[in-house]
């Protein structure tokens, strides 16, 4: 790199100022923005939503202007080939259609809305291919199967006829970038690429994406929330908040000594896994601005000796109907034989990737979702033989805070009714006592007063999931489930509310099932922590046995995925084992083998046969 | 509050007032008699001085008409809407709430209902009833309860499936409170869509129920009566046509404006 003459920098954005267009006049969506991206070199925006980040990258491309946005002023040069730097906001629309997709890549948020599922994968990938490069049909497919295996994608042949809908997410994902690198664009912007991925699928994708852009030394603007995919994938860093970016740097230095105050506030709120390392506790993070947060206490199930929340051989399955006569041809076996046991006081998380069944077993213990067998005993009572009465009244004790903070909320109904309701619905309090006690709920959870009469709309995402738990409480139950209760917020509102969920724990001897995708955020918040895989639970045990000496081969490839928040321990690996997730779709009358689990330490149980 | 000042919200305010307006006072300016007076030597006359916007073919004052049949017009369609709201409601929520085994039956009795044209269907109902004002009015009630009741289920099974919802069973609502809190208030929006474009189609359904002679009977003034009456003389008076379509015209267009607004005042997202 040294000795290498100093560069033109591949693209130089200068001022940029973007606009859109409000009720009262134009709302700024971008505000005096200058950095540069450099050839080869990937530089990573990082910011949380709101910041402008996809918007900066989306004007580049000129895309802004679909959204109702104006590029007001600034330059946005970039330096095509070996020629003179040209000023893309000056640009022609016209001229700009050429540049897209040619000159300049892009891999979007979504990899389930970013292909047309009318076309099949071959039709969508040799589009660019013809339309920048004039190739005939069979050129055109011959390089389309290049692209594909570049991307990794296995049997290329028979992907090119297939429709998106017959492809994983991960898979879609490599079919987009694949289209994003077919014309060898010299600067590739992707957006949030790997978000909507599951943690092994991400690390994948992040490997991909770096191996791309090493051997055709194409550079990549990188936009992401995630601090952790950052310290492994950038050379340099661009921090935006607001619309504004609050410092920019090599990433090796944003990380060991952040200037700005919002970029050490940011670094404080990720958990980093394997920070938790013997420690006893679950342990609320360090805000910097807030005050020291109190311990939490040990797992207390030695304390009371008896379980709050018993579940044994829960199953779920899910007629797949078909045929004229709508029979029943098979089952979705989303929850098969889950059992495990919660203490009063104490945290237990469920951590697994999307479609493992986690979330179905939360809803099946509230039946919410009617199990097909098993046992849930929730305080000494049979939840399973009730009547709708009996449901009723047991829902008292066991609470769900919900992942969308933005559905979860009646959005004709003001918060204080919302709050109130669980109340009146048990009639657990009246007239004065009940506003005393909406007052308090809300005091407690960190809410103003006044917020009581506003409608959810009117606050901000990580307020919602405030009203959301202070609904959950008002009724004073023994457990709380969360379904991805954090996953859905800015990583700074998500410290707050695992801070905050620690803090009433501590205060009410309150119970949680944590149901979560994010290993980094269990480790902080569980005592103990299961990890599902396919409908079972395929490893038991406390935080420490779990996070210190994963046994099962899915814990560890779990474990393995998540990106550390450490620019110096970089783990992606450029090379890919393609496993995908086998169906959990099994034929009537399909009998699975009951798990045998073996107890490797005290506490901790691997799962036995496959 | 703002929006319900925008000039869309005014000028859909004062056209549906200017109309009920008309509807309720008239009968207190106008004698009834002025809408069925026959002048035979004044028939099909042009606006003048002395008939504003002129006569029709049997010399009747045309200004008086429509004033007068504002207020037949506007009744049957407001309370054949009503009707079906009060009808296909609960049949509605009932089907998409409680799903199953009841919304099976209660839509196949909707589809069949449906299979048959609205018009047909109020025409047969109220030949079976006999041709009045008050079985034209169950008539188009009883024609317009499947497609409300079609519309507030579909409704009904989008907010059923949404977490808050969920969340508040999980939090111990019973169905009734679940039904009054949750659900009714999340479909009023498009429900107050479907009541006012209803009201509209209402006007015009009673209009062809009146010129099939099985809605209101002449000498009655009603706008669809007019219409339907003015068809031999297009060429002749064009006026006799456009005098009561001009007057269906502003209160359709007042209606749907009004609707518009009133859908975003009830929702808290954008007020």
């Amino acid at each position: 790199m040294l000795d290498q003459t100093p560069q033109q920098p591949l693209v130089s954005i200068e001022n940029l100022r973007v606009e859109f267009d409000g009720e009262s006049g134009p709302i700024v969506g971008v505000k005096d923005v200058s950095f540069t991206v450099n050839p080869g070199e990937t530089v990573c925006v990082v910011g949380e939503s709101g910041s402008g980040k996809s918007v900066t990258s989306l004007s580049l491309l000129r895309l802004v202007e679909f959204g109702g946005g104006r590029i007001v002023s600034g330059r946005l040069w970039f330096r095509p080939g070996e020629g003179e730097a040209i000023d893309l906001a000056q640009m022609p629309a016209e001229k700009m259609i050429d540049l897209r997709g040619d000159r300049i890549g892009m891999i979007f948020q979504e990899p389930m809305t970013a292909l047309n599922p009318v076309f099949t994968i071959g039709r969508q990938l040799t589009d660019g291919l013809r339309r920048h490069r004039g190739l005939p049909a069979s050129e055109a497919d011959a390089r389309a199967i290049e692209l594909l295996r570049e991307v990794r994608l296995p049997e290329p042949e028979r992907r090119l006829r297939q429709y998106p809908h017959e492809l994983s997410g991960g898979m879609r994902q490599r079919v987009v970038i694949a289209m994003a690198m077919a014309c060898r664009p010299q600067l590739l912007i992707a957006d949030e690429p790997t978000t909507a991925l599951d943690v092994t699928i991400q690390a994948e994708i992040l490997g991909l994406i770096k191996r791309l852009k090493r051997e055709f030394g194409m550079a990549v603007l990188f936009i992401t929330h995630d601090m952790a995919v950052v310290a492994q994938l950038a050379d340099r860093v661009v921090v935006m908040r607001h619309g504004e970016k609050v410092e920019d740097g090599p990433v090796e230095r944003i990380f060991a000594d952040p200037q700005a105050d919002y970029t050490k506030a940011l670094l404080a709120s990720v958990p980093k896994l394997g920070e938790m390392r013997g420690k006893l506790a679950p342990e609320p993070l360090r805000i910097p601005g807030a005050p020291e947060p109190a311990a939490q206490k040990p797992a207390s199930r030695s304390e009371t000796g008896r379980a709050v929340l018993s579940v044994k051989g829960l199953t779920t399955r899910f007629p797949v109907k078909g045929g004229l006569l709508r029979r029943v041809v098979a089952n979705v076996h989303a929850v098969e034989n889950v059992s495990f046991e919660l203490g009063h006081g104490e945290t237990l998380a469920l951590v697994g990737e999307s479609g493992c069944g986690k979330s179905t077993t939360a809803r099946s213990i509230l039946r919410l979702v009617e199990p097909t067998s098993g046992d849930v005993v929730m305080d000494g009572q049979d939840i399973l033989g009730l009547d709708a009465g009996g449901l009723r009244r047991a829902r008292r004790n066991m609470q769900m805070v919900f992942q969308d903070p933005f559905a979860s909320l009646n959005p004709f109904m003001r918060l204080r009714k919302q709050v109130a309701e669980p109340i009146l619905n048990f009639d657990l309090a009246r007239g004065s006592e009940l506003d005393d006690r909406i007052a308090f709920l809300f005091d407690r959870v960190g809410l103003p007063r006044d917020f009581m009469r506003r409608f959810p709309h009117e606050l901000s995402g990580g307020q919602r999931q405030r009203v959301a738990i202070a609904r959950a409480l008002s009724v004073n139950p023994k457990l709380i489930i969360a379904d991805e209760a954090v996953s859905a917020l800015d990583v700074s509102v998500q410290a707050q509310v695992l801070n905050l969920l620690m803090e009433l724990q501590a205060e009410f001897g309150l119970s949680y099932l944590f149901i979560s995708h994010d290993m980094a955020v269990v480790e902080r918040v569980s005592h103990r922590v299961g990890v599902m895989y396919l409908g079972r639970i395929v490893e038991i045990g406390s935080r420490a046995d779990i996070f210190e000496d994963p046994r099962h081969s899915y814990t560890r490839a779990l474990l393995a995925g998540v990106p550390i928040a450490d620019p110096t321990k970089r783990t992606l690996k450029e090379s890919i084992e393609f496993k995908p997730l086998p169906s959990p779709v099994f034929p009537v009358g399909e009998a699975r083998p009951a798990p045998v689990y073996e107890e490797v330490a005290p506490g901790h149980f691997v799962l036995g046969n496959e | 509050m703002r929006k319900f000042l925008s000039a869309k919200a005014l000028i859909g305010l004062a056209l549906v007032l200017t109309v009920v307006a008309v509807a309720i006072l008239a009968p207190f300016f106008i004698a009834p008699e002025r809408a069925t007076q026959m002048v035979m030597s004044a028939r099909l006359q042009p606006p003048s001085l002395a008939y504003p916007l002129g006569t029709d073919q049997l010399g009747r004052d045309l200004l008086a008409r429509v004033m007068l049949g504002a207020q037949t017009s506007l009744m049957i369609a407001v309370l054949a809407v009503g009707m079906s709201i009060v009808l296909g409601l609960p049949l509605g929520i009932i089907s998409g709430y409680f799903g199953g085994r009841i919304d099976n039956v209660l839509m196949r009795i909707i589809d069949a209902l449906l299979s048959f044209p609205a018009l047909l269907l109020a025409l047969t109902i109220s030949a079976v009833l006999g041709p009045n004002l008050q079985n034209t009015i169950i008539a188009i009630g009883i024609a317009f309860t499947p497609f409300l009741a079609r519309i507030v289920r579909g409704e009904a099974l989008r907010v059923v499936q949404m977490p808050y919802v969920e969340a508040a069973r999980a939090a111990g609502t019973r169905d009734v409170q679940m039904i009054l809190r949750h659900i009714l208030p999340n479909i009023m929006p498009a429900l107050i869509v479907q009541a006012t474009i209803s009201l509209a189609f209402a006007v015009l359904a009673e209009a062809a129920l009146s010129f099939l002679g099985l809605g209101t009977q002449p000498p009655m003034a009603s706008w669809g009566l007019m219409i339907q009456a003015s068809r031999q003389f297009l060429d002749l008076a064009p006026w006799t046509a456009l005098v009561p379509g001009a007057a269906l015209a502003i209160t359709i267009l007042g209606l749907n404006l009004l609707g518009d607004v009133l859908r975003d005042v009830l929702d808290p997202r954008v007020r």
